[in-house]
């Protein structure tokens, strides 16, 4: 692993049961990103993204090869350690943005915080505001999710992967549930995290102008990467 | 407890306020059967145990059996006893031993009596009866014969008895009326009729009859002694054990009202368990209605459950928030079942006041404390394994990444 690397993976495999048969869907990945890198990671359906993505995101334990960041072995780590980890490293957004319904959208924010801690904090409080107002919902932090558009529900969603200050987020099609504008205002959001905070994001899209604002890409066909 | 976990717990709980409060409503529902069950039961204990001490002896005081001492105590030897029963047992020297009973701890009322069996003649009809001679202002201290007097008065003279109403009715007997009484050591005197009682007690409304205690001295041929000594004693459950410490104070036999009534005892333990029973099935009611509701909850929460553990919650804290959550209805619908059983019981009548046909229900039996701390404890049990099923939701699954 060079200095910077944040992660990194080597001939990374994950295999699926499927009845008495099994699925390889990861045939050896090697990757790692540094530090404030923002990577696309393209791909048609069944290629491989949301695997990987929840395999790097300790979701999911790979079946073999190696996953070390920030120096830890997380093949290695127990259940418990993995949880740790993520809570304190890691930032997630998906398709869908999830959020808890009877929280307001100030409190979804403090949530990873406020589950890690057991209770929320004047400081989790003061650094969620921070980000709503750096996501541009500064007017909406009572709102509860029922009552926003889609765009900033996600936008929320993006607060709520900051909160914790993770090294990496990992967005699984962040998009890719909104209409263009707002997509595109999601978009901007996350470079503007990416180069004022210094945040790595590794972003599964297969839409071509999204992977167009990153900085690198990076191409997943049938389990294997073919360009990176 | 984990401060996060009750903040969600409670915001769970209060984003379908509707489902929240009709789950609550069966817990309430469930605790007020419990509570009316245990006051019922309870009620109903002590209203029949209060007709059946009401009027006898708590604790009767006698001499010992006084069987012959055998010789030769070698087992293998067959020893005939033969005893002298037409020998009066009697307490020669019952005086000392009276204060020696009222110093006791729990003895209520101290009755020394002469007993004994004599015959109502009245023309040519005769009727057994069982002469009771009581002391001076202590007529109504085991039976309350004066409350029970229904015609004539409670005054005891020399020549002046009290017959119950059913001998009254069976010889054609009045206040006022002259009958001749012949013991069965041979006496025979004439009494007036000086009241007329009814206990409601058959065997005594037609056998008994109470005179004046030096009178039946004299009927019994009882120079100083007495035949034997009542008490009551409160509360009448504990009379076996305070008969237990009489008996070694005073070396008299002592015979407890429980001996004489197992029967009762047996009922009553039938009764409590019938009730046992039914309390039990309201308490697993509440369980299976808490595990079904938390269930539901955990599935309408799948993918909320599952993003909160991809953001790093402990299996710890989603445990939590379930238990809490079951234990928080558990314990309001408690509370609001035990309040509403209060106030539905208010109305009802004490046991000591109850009508013929009413219900005999004692609130304060209720296990009011009982059934909020049971109820809370099964809705907490109800909730762990929802609960820990919610702490095994792969979030990978849930969020469907």
């Amino acid at each position: 692993m060079s200095a910077q690397a944040i992660f990194s993976v080597s001939g990374l495999t994950k295999r699926f049961a499927e009845g008495e048969a099994e699925v390889l869907v990861l045939k050896g990945i090697d990757l790692s990103m540094t530090a404030g890198e923002m990577t696309a990671l393209l791909g048609p359906s069944g290629s491989g993204k949301s695997t990987l993505l929840t395999i790097l995101g300790t979701l999911m334990r790979a079946s073999g090869g190696t996953h070390e960041m920030l120096g830890v072995d997380l093949m290695q780590a127990s259940e418990a350690q993995r949880t740790e980890f993520r809570s304190k490293h890691l930032g997630f957004v998906f398709q869908f943005h999830h959020l808890l319904s009877d929280l307001s959208a100030l409190e979804n924010v403090m949530m990873p915080a406020a589950s890690a801690a057991g209770r929320e904090t004047p400081a989790m409080r003061e650094r969620a505001m921070e980000l709503l107002d750096a996501v541009g919902l500064p007017d909406r932090m009572n709102y509860r999710p029922s009552a926003m558009s889609g765009g900033q529900r996600q936008r929320v969603a993006v607060a709520r992967a900051l909160i914790n200050n993770p090294v990496l987020v990992l967005a699984d099609e962040p998009t890719g549930n909104l209409d263009r504008q707002s997509a595109d205002q999601v978009m901007d959001l996350i470079r503007s995290i990416n180069q004022t905070m210094a945040t790595s994001f590794l972003i599964s899209t297969h839409d071509e102008h999204i992977a167009a604002q990153c900085s690198r890409r990076i191409e997943l066909l049938d389990g294997r990467i073919i360009r990176s | 407890m984990n401060p996060y976990a009750v903040k969600l717990a409670i915001r769970h709980l209060l984003s379908h306020p509707g489902q929240t409060a009709l789950l609550m409503a069966g817990v309430a529902l469930g605790v007020s059967v419990f509570i009316f069950m245990s006051a019922l039961i309870g009620g109903l204990a002590t209203l029949l145990t209060l007709r059946t001490v009401g009027s006898i002896p708590h604790i009767v005081l006698e001499m010992p059996d006084r069987d012959p001492a055998t010789l030769s105590p070698n087992a293998h030897k067959h020893v005939v006893l033969q005893k002298d029963l037409s020998r009066r047992d009697q307490i020669a020297i019952w005086q000392p031993v009276i204060p020696i009973i009222e110093q006791t701890s729990g003895v209520t009322a101290v009755s020394p009596q002469i007993r004994g069996s004599a015959f109502v003649e009245r023309g040519q009809t005769v009727a057994p009866v069982g002469v009771i001679g009581v002391m001076p202002g202590k007529l109504s201290d085991i039976a309350n014969i004066e409350a029970a007097i229904v015609d004539g008065s409670s005054n005891l003279p020399a020549d002046g008895i009290l017959i119950g109403s059913r001998l009254a009715r069976d010889l054609g007997l009045r206040v006022g009326q002259v009958i001749r009484l012949s013991s069965d050591r041979g006496r025979t005197r004439s009494f007036r009729i000086g009241g007329i009682f009814t206990l409601g007690i058959a065997s005594a409304d037609r056998q008994a009859v109470y005179m004046n205690f030096t009178t039946a001295r004299a009927l019994y041929d009882l120079s100083t002694g007495i035949s034997r000594i009542e008490i009551k004693v409160e509360p009448a459950t504990d009379a076996a054990d305070i008969a237990e410490r009489l008996r070694r104070s005073t070396g008299l036999k002592a015979t407890a009202w429980t001996e004489d009534n197992a029967q009762l005892f047996e009922g009553l333990d039938a009764q409590a368990r019938t009730g046992t029973i039914i309390k039990a099935f309201s308490l697993v009611t509440i369980i299976v209605g808490i595990a079904s509701a938390m269930l539901l909850s955990i599935v309408r929460r799948q993918s909320e459950i599952g993003i909160m553990r991809a953001m790093g919650a402990s299996n710890g804290l989603v445990i939590s928030i379930f238990v809490l959550e079951g234990t928080l209805i558990g314990f309001i619908g408690a509370i609001v079942g035990a309040v509403a059983a209060w106030f539905a019981l208010l109305p009802l009548p004490p046991v000591t006041e109850v009508s013929s046909g009413g219900l005999p229900i004692d609130r304060q039996q209720g296990d009011f404390l009982l059934a909020i701390t049971l109820t809370t404890l099964a809705a907490t049990l109800a909730s762990i394994l929802p609960a820990r099923r919610a702490a095994r939701i792969d979030p990978v699954e849930a969020i469907g990444a």
